[in-house]
């Protein structure tokens, strides 16, 4: 365990170098917001209400959404994990020597990551939805309690996901291609192009099931209390991404065991 | 090249000549251009299905923007008095342009890299310009993902809304198009120069890139009047799809902006050009090599 909390130090010290880059990436998530904000409450303002959401609804899932963008990785095609890259070079062999498993490795890593980009982007990023936009905040502790778990499984999650892209490489190869074609359907199942509520309702419930909806629609309908959650409330949201963490995450540590025992690493 | 000495040393034709002459200088930027992006396009060859898979991807990337689109006009019925397939229409303009723009100088963005990396400096001691080396660079065919199916959006788009077409109105679709692509072409390289004096700048340009795609992809009358201002006169996003949007169906302007300004869009294209050049040029002289 401390050396899962020394590597979680280390990848939130490492991100923590790259100012210029935060302030960019600072700048892009809030413009992009905006622009996505705008376009929505044009939308509600032909109809204000659509399938249970109104524009608050829908300004306030756009930011959870630009908030969460460094926390869960959604949007990008290209591989957001150096291990991915650490596969298909075989640097991966030297990760595999430690005396740690390879999947706590590399979460702690990332979550450290996700820490350092939730507090100093994605706050801010959220903070000028709310100041520009009147995006909700919760206005108890028992509300912001939630939605602070709910984000940290939707990092799990996340994590659990790209890991999975990753481990592909063992068998592909070369993962990008996966990573592309996550990059597609990610942030369309999210809720990030769209809050799923919008979708047609029988698309809309089958996104809703899949494990990208715990990374953007499911944290956001849990900051606003929504009773379209599964079960009918916060608890029940909670309670589906915990579900997804767990099975993913699983899943990732079955196959690094598989991958290890069977699969010869490339590189000399 | 052979062929122009072969005019000159013809007595008589010293002066078409140098005509010639002229005109191998001008077009001489663009003959580069296309030999190193044919270069790259014959590299990325070699990965056929890789390149594929990739045009694929870009392709469905933008089907599900376009999908979007028609999910919230279905919702709203109008945005800004326009219909689905007016609201298409935008996108299809905007799409077209930037996609095109970004397939012939989107490579520039990546100009941080070659600072960083060096390989700007080698770009330097080669007899072609430099701005060309950077935006054929990695010129990968599989950008036209973007660009034929917004083509086909915005042919959908032309053939479901009501217009009577002549073929002067057809020239000036083209025009239009024509101009909207450069400004795009413009703003990606004055966003990109701005990697010569900030390093890490690409992310911040790209709210300008990407963001002003996003922005114009939707009727813009609905951002409201002070951003329709901002992006008609300080960063002209208006003339890539909204203004010629205004111009094919001969709209009044909801804003109430100038009715002359729709047919703004080649003059500003060509002013903002001059300024790109001349913001690279500036960039260059203030470049210091990494030394590495």
């Amino acid at each position: 365990m401390r050396v899962h909390f020394a590597v979680y130090a280390r990848g939130l010290r490492r991100h923590s170098t790259y100012r210029a880059a935060l302030i960019a990436g600072l700048i892009t998530n809030s413009v992009f917001g905006a622009i996505n904000a705008m376009v929505l409450l044009a939308v509600f303002a032909a109809r204000p209400q659509i399938n249970g959401y109104d524009a608050t609804d829908a300004v306030t899932q756009v930011f959870v959404g630009q908030m969460l963008i460094t926390v869960t990785m959604i949007v990008s095609a290209a591989p957001s994990l150096d291990l991915a890259e650490r596969i298909r070079t075989g640097e991966v062999a030297n990760d595999l020597l430690r005396p740690v498993s390879l999947q706590g490795w590399c979460l702690a890593q990332d979550l450290g990551r996700a820490t350092f980009g939730f507090l100093f982007r994605g706050v801010p990023t959220f903070l000028i939805g709310v100041v520009l936009f009147g995006a909700v905040v919760p206005n108890e502790v028992a509300g912001a309690l939630a939605f602070l778990v709910s984000v940290i499984l939707a990092a799990l999650v996340g994590f659990a996901l790209r890991y999975l892209y990753s481990l592909c490489g063992f068998w592909m190869l070369d993962s990008r291609g996966v990573w592309v074609v996550a990059g597609l359907i990610g942030p369309v199942a999210a809720g990030m192009i769209l809050p799923l509520p919008l979708f047609p309702p029988v698309i809309g419930e089958v996104l809703r099931l899949l494990p990208w909806a715990s990374l953007v629609q499911i944290p956001a309908e849990i900051l606003l209390g929504k009773e379209s959650l599964p079960g009918g409330g916060v608890l029940g949201g909670l309670a589906l991404q915990t579900l997804w963490a767990a099975l993913l995450l699983g899943l990732g540590a079955w196959i690094t065991a598989t991958a290890t025992r069977r699969v010869v690493i490339q590189g000399g | 090249m052979a062929d122009t000495r072969h005019h000159v040393e013809v007595p008589d034709g010293e002066r078409s000549g140098r005509v010639r002459h002229a005109a191998t200088t001008l077009l001489r930027p663009f003959v580069d251009y296309r030999r190193l992006a044919w270069l790259w396009v014959r590299a990325f060859a070699q990965y056929r299905l890789s390149l594929i898979l990739m045009s694929l991807a870009v392709m469905v990337s933008v089907l599900i923007q376009v999908g979007a689109v028609v999910i919230l006009f279905g919702h709203a019925g109008t945005l800004a008095g326009f219909t689905v397939m007016e609201g298409l229409l935008v996108f299809g303009l905007a799409a077209s342009a930037f996609g095109t723009a970004d397939m012939f100088a989107g490579s520039v963005e990546r100009l941080g890299n070659h600072i960083r990396s060096g390989t700007l400096d080698i770009m330097l001691i080669r007899p072609v310009s430099p701005l060309v080396q950077v935006a054929a660079d990695e010129f990968s065919p599989r950008r036209l993902g973007k660009v034929v199916p917004a083509l086909a959006v915005l042919g959908v788009a032309l053939a479901g809304v009501d217009v009577e077409w002549s073929a002067a109105e057809v020239a000036l679709l083209a025009l239009m198009m024509l101009s909207g692509t450069l400004i795009c072409a413009a703003i990606w390289v004055i966003t990109g120069c701005l990697q010569f004096f900030i390093a890490g700048a690409r992310e911040a340009a790209n709210s300008l890139t990407y963001g002003g795609q996003a922005l114009t992809e939707y009727p813009i009358a609905i951002y409201g009047q002070e951003i329709v201002r901002a992006v008609t006169y300080v960063v002209p996003l208006a003339f890539i799809s909204w203004q010629p949007a205004l111009l094919v169906l001969d709209r009044t302007d909801p804003l109430g902006m100038p009715e002359q300004l729709r047919y703004m869009g080649p003059a500003i294209a060509v002013l903002l050009c001059a300024c790109a050049a001349l913001t690279w040029r500036f960039g260059l002289r203030h470049y210091r090599s990494t030394g590495s």
